[in-house]
């Protein structure tokens, strides 16, 4: 592998986690003590009680279960853009697959976090898991919750697995590049990868099965998610159209979240030379299309809703459109459709720092989005003796900002101990700017056709 | 035959007295949660009596309706318990087993009715109001769901007895807490496959109605409509 040294482009990317900058450490030690502080949140709320939440009767659900939707929602930046990139061959995808799919694993894992910090018994969570059991009991099979968990389960191992396989051939380039203990931890990552050409072949076909296995898995687990709402009867919960809405809507808040952390990356890690404006303007292209698409999904929703003029629904459909949630349903409306769309849609306008503001927008227009869906369907059910109020209190608060700083951190520790921009692919490419053609070099090296 | 028990609300008697609603406190060691927690909504009435405004001053109409667990038989609870907590039994009970239920509160979600309570906090009881707790029923602890049993340990003791007296249940030998204190008796507890029972009966007068009948929860819980002496019949 000697070939590798004095390749500038393994330089650069290797560059970031051999160098360790005063901010960097800054940087974690001001995440890590603010999640920290959800874990004391945490803490303090096993101690006392879930009524240190602000859920009640008749809202029994609230922040957690948001943010539950959201992260998971956000988990399908990743693998599931990647997944699509690779199977159509999108030559300009090669620098972004990584740091999409990293994170696709952290959002999912934080996710999964909070359906255990919302049980009111949290240290019995593995009772929705089957296993022979003191209890003879299976999960119920009929339950939702039991969907999610097997849906999230599969979602996360095979995201591990689609993030995992192709850092096995840049681990063996880390290996070979360093010494010591370095040399030592790398070179066990690397599981004996030589980059023979069987190793090639079978790490190809793996991540060509993988790719494809992945998009029905992505799609099944945010309807799942979904279904945990429209399986029930509640007004504006139970409806047809949710999991095809919360898929959009994933993909559309992961795409928002991906543009951010590479925005972030590009500056911090100066990887100007990989991450190139035109990344930022074909995903804001995608981050349009599912704009307009997540726009369509609201009018139909609100419109079938609307015209049927069922009592019990109308009760939640006019809190979100002129009473207590109104504020917050036109503050989604406007962050999720008429910013992206006013500013997406002008080429002068999709600069970097526009596709950023509109990410950002996305992303809070995305979080209010399954606020809403969840709080003013609970608080007017059927009974109108028994509607009632949501605000969350502190400890749902704090545990929701480490969530977004313990994303940060882990996000910052993965870019500092493997290489955030995929170097195979990218020497595949064999041109850091995706603007030229890469026909030419990929053709001379007929090993790499079969590359999903 | 097994027992499927049910039960009567006769809304043209309920006074709204909630002496029933007392009575369930009572026998089922439900917790007060004290003025700020029940400000937030963490109050536990296993029975309410909702209370319901028509017109507009001095022409005011008030309707009582005492609200319970309507043991549904389609119960949208049980199917969404992940642990089975929330169960039907043979009698066509709608149980919550405390031991099972991990606290996801999907169950109250899917509840149409609101009949269902969490546990917020572990329950306290001010020294020496302990000791009036009822021993045939746990306490529950903090983290799980709890709902109207429809009195289970007096439907158990009603059996035992029967048992050891070696006779038949009797219509009127189980009387949950709520019927047996309310003073106008409009809450009627039977069995409903013994069609001579008071419960069975009133289950098929014309002026019985299910509370949200379109929901399609078939409930085990029927409300004897209030008649005017004042307006036409329209039963």
């Amino acid at each position: 592998m000697n070939r590798t040294r004095n390749n500038p482009l393994a330089d650069d990317l290797v560059r970031p986690l051999l160098h360790t900058s005063v901010w960097f450490y800054g940087g974690v030690l001001v995440l890590a003590s603010i999640v920290a502080c959800g874990a004391a949140a945490w803490a303090y709320q096993l101690w006392y009680g879930m009524g240190v939440a602000g859920v009640n009767w008749p809202v029994f659900w609230g922040f957690y279960e948001t943010n539950f939707v959201f992260w998971i929602g956000i988990s399908h930046a990743g693998t599931l853009i990647s997944a699509i990139l690779r199977l159509v061959n999108a030559r300009w995808r090669r620098p972004v697959t990584r740091c999409a799919e990293v994170i696709t694993a952290f959002a999912l894992m934080i996710g999964a976090i909070f359906p255990i910090v919302h049980l009111g018994k949290p240290w019995l969570f593995f009772w929705v898991a089957p296993y022979p059991s003191s209890r003879e009991l299976w999960p119920n099979f009929r339950s939702p919750l039991v969907w999610d968990f097997f849906a999230i389960n599969t979602y996360l191992i095979g995201s591990l697995l689609f993030l995992i396989l192709p850092m096995i051939p840049d681990f063996a380039l880390i290996r070979d590049r360093t010494t010591g203990r370095r040399q030592r931890i790398y070179g066990a990552l690397a599981l004996g990868w030589q980059g023979t050409t069987t190793q090639w072949h079978r790490l190809e076909a793996a991540m060509q099965i993988m790719a494809v296995a992945i998009i029905p898995v992505a799609v099944s687990v945010h309807t799942i998610v979904s279904f945990d709402f429209s399986m029930a009867h509640v007004p504006m919960w139970h409806s047809t159209i949710f999991g095809p809405y919360f898929v959009a809507g994933a993909i559309f808040s992961g795409i928002a979240a991906l543009i951010i952390a590479m925005a972030a990356l590009r500056r911090m890690l100066k990887l100007h030379a990989y991450l190139h404006p035109l990344h930022f303007d074909n995903l804001a292209k995608l981050l349009l299309l599912m704009s307009l698409l997540w726009g369509y999904f609201v009018f139909s929703e609100r419109l079938t809703v609307w015209y049927g003029n069922v009592p019990t629904e109308m009760a939640v459909f006019w809190s979100t459109q002129r009473g207590a949630f109104a504020p917050f349903y036109w503050t989604m409306v406007v962050c999720n459709f008429v910013i992206p769309v006013s500013i997406l849609s002008f080429r002068r306008l999709r600069t970097i720092p526009g596709v950023v503001l509109v990410s950002c927008g996305v992303v809070v227009g995305m979080w209010l989005e399954r606020f809403l869906i969840i709080v003013p369907g609970l608080s007017t059910k059927q009974l109108p003796y028994s509607w009632g109020h949501y605000a969350p209190r502190p400890a749902e608060v704090v545990i929701m900002v480490a969530t977004f700083a313990a994303m940060a951190l882990l996000y910052m520790l993965f870019s500092k101990f493997v290489p955030i921009i995929s170097i195979w692919e990218m020497k595949v490419g064999n041109q850091p700017h995706p603007a030229v053609s890469a026909d030419e070099d990929e053709e001379r090296q007929g090993l790499w056709r079969a590359r999903p | 035959m097994a027992h499927r028990w049910g039960m009567v609300v006769d809304l043209d008697s309920c006074t709204g007295c909630e002496a029933c609603v007392t009575a369930c406190h009572a026998e089922n060691n439900i917790p007060t949660v004290g003025p700020t927690e029940a400000a937030r909504g963490r109050a536990m009435h296993w029975l309410r009596v909702e209370r319901y405004w028509e017109g507009d001053f001095p022409d005011v109409k008030v309707k009582f309706k005492p609200v319970m667990c309507q043991h549904c038989d389609n119960a949208p609870c049980e199917a969404v318990c992940p642990t089975y907590a929330s169960h039907q039994t043979d009698e066509g009970l709608n149980a919550q087993v405390y031991n099972r239920c991990i606290g996801t509160r999907y169950c109250a979600n899917a509840c149409s009715y609101n009949v269902r309570f969490f546990n917020f906090f572990n329950p306290q009881w001010e020294k020496p109001l302990q000791l009036q707790l009822n021993p045939d029923v746990s306490v529950r602890e903090v983290g799980v769901m709890e709902k109207c049993t429809f009195c289970v340990q007096r439907i158990k003791a009603g059996k035992t007895a029967a048992k050891a007296e070696d006779r038949e249940l009797k219509d009127g030998d189980i009387q949950p807490a709520c019927a047996q204190s309310c003073p106008t008796g409009s809450i009627i507890f039977g069995d409903l496959n013994d069609h001579e029972s008071r419960a069975a009966r009133f289950t098929h007068s014309p002026r019985g109605t299910k509370l949200l009948e379109d929901e399609g929860t078939a409930p085990k819980v029927t409300y004897l409509q209030r008649q005017s002496w004042n307006e036409p019949d329209t039963q």
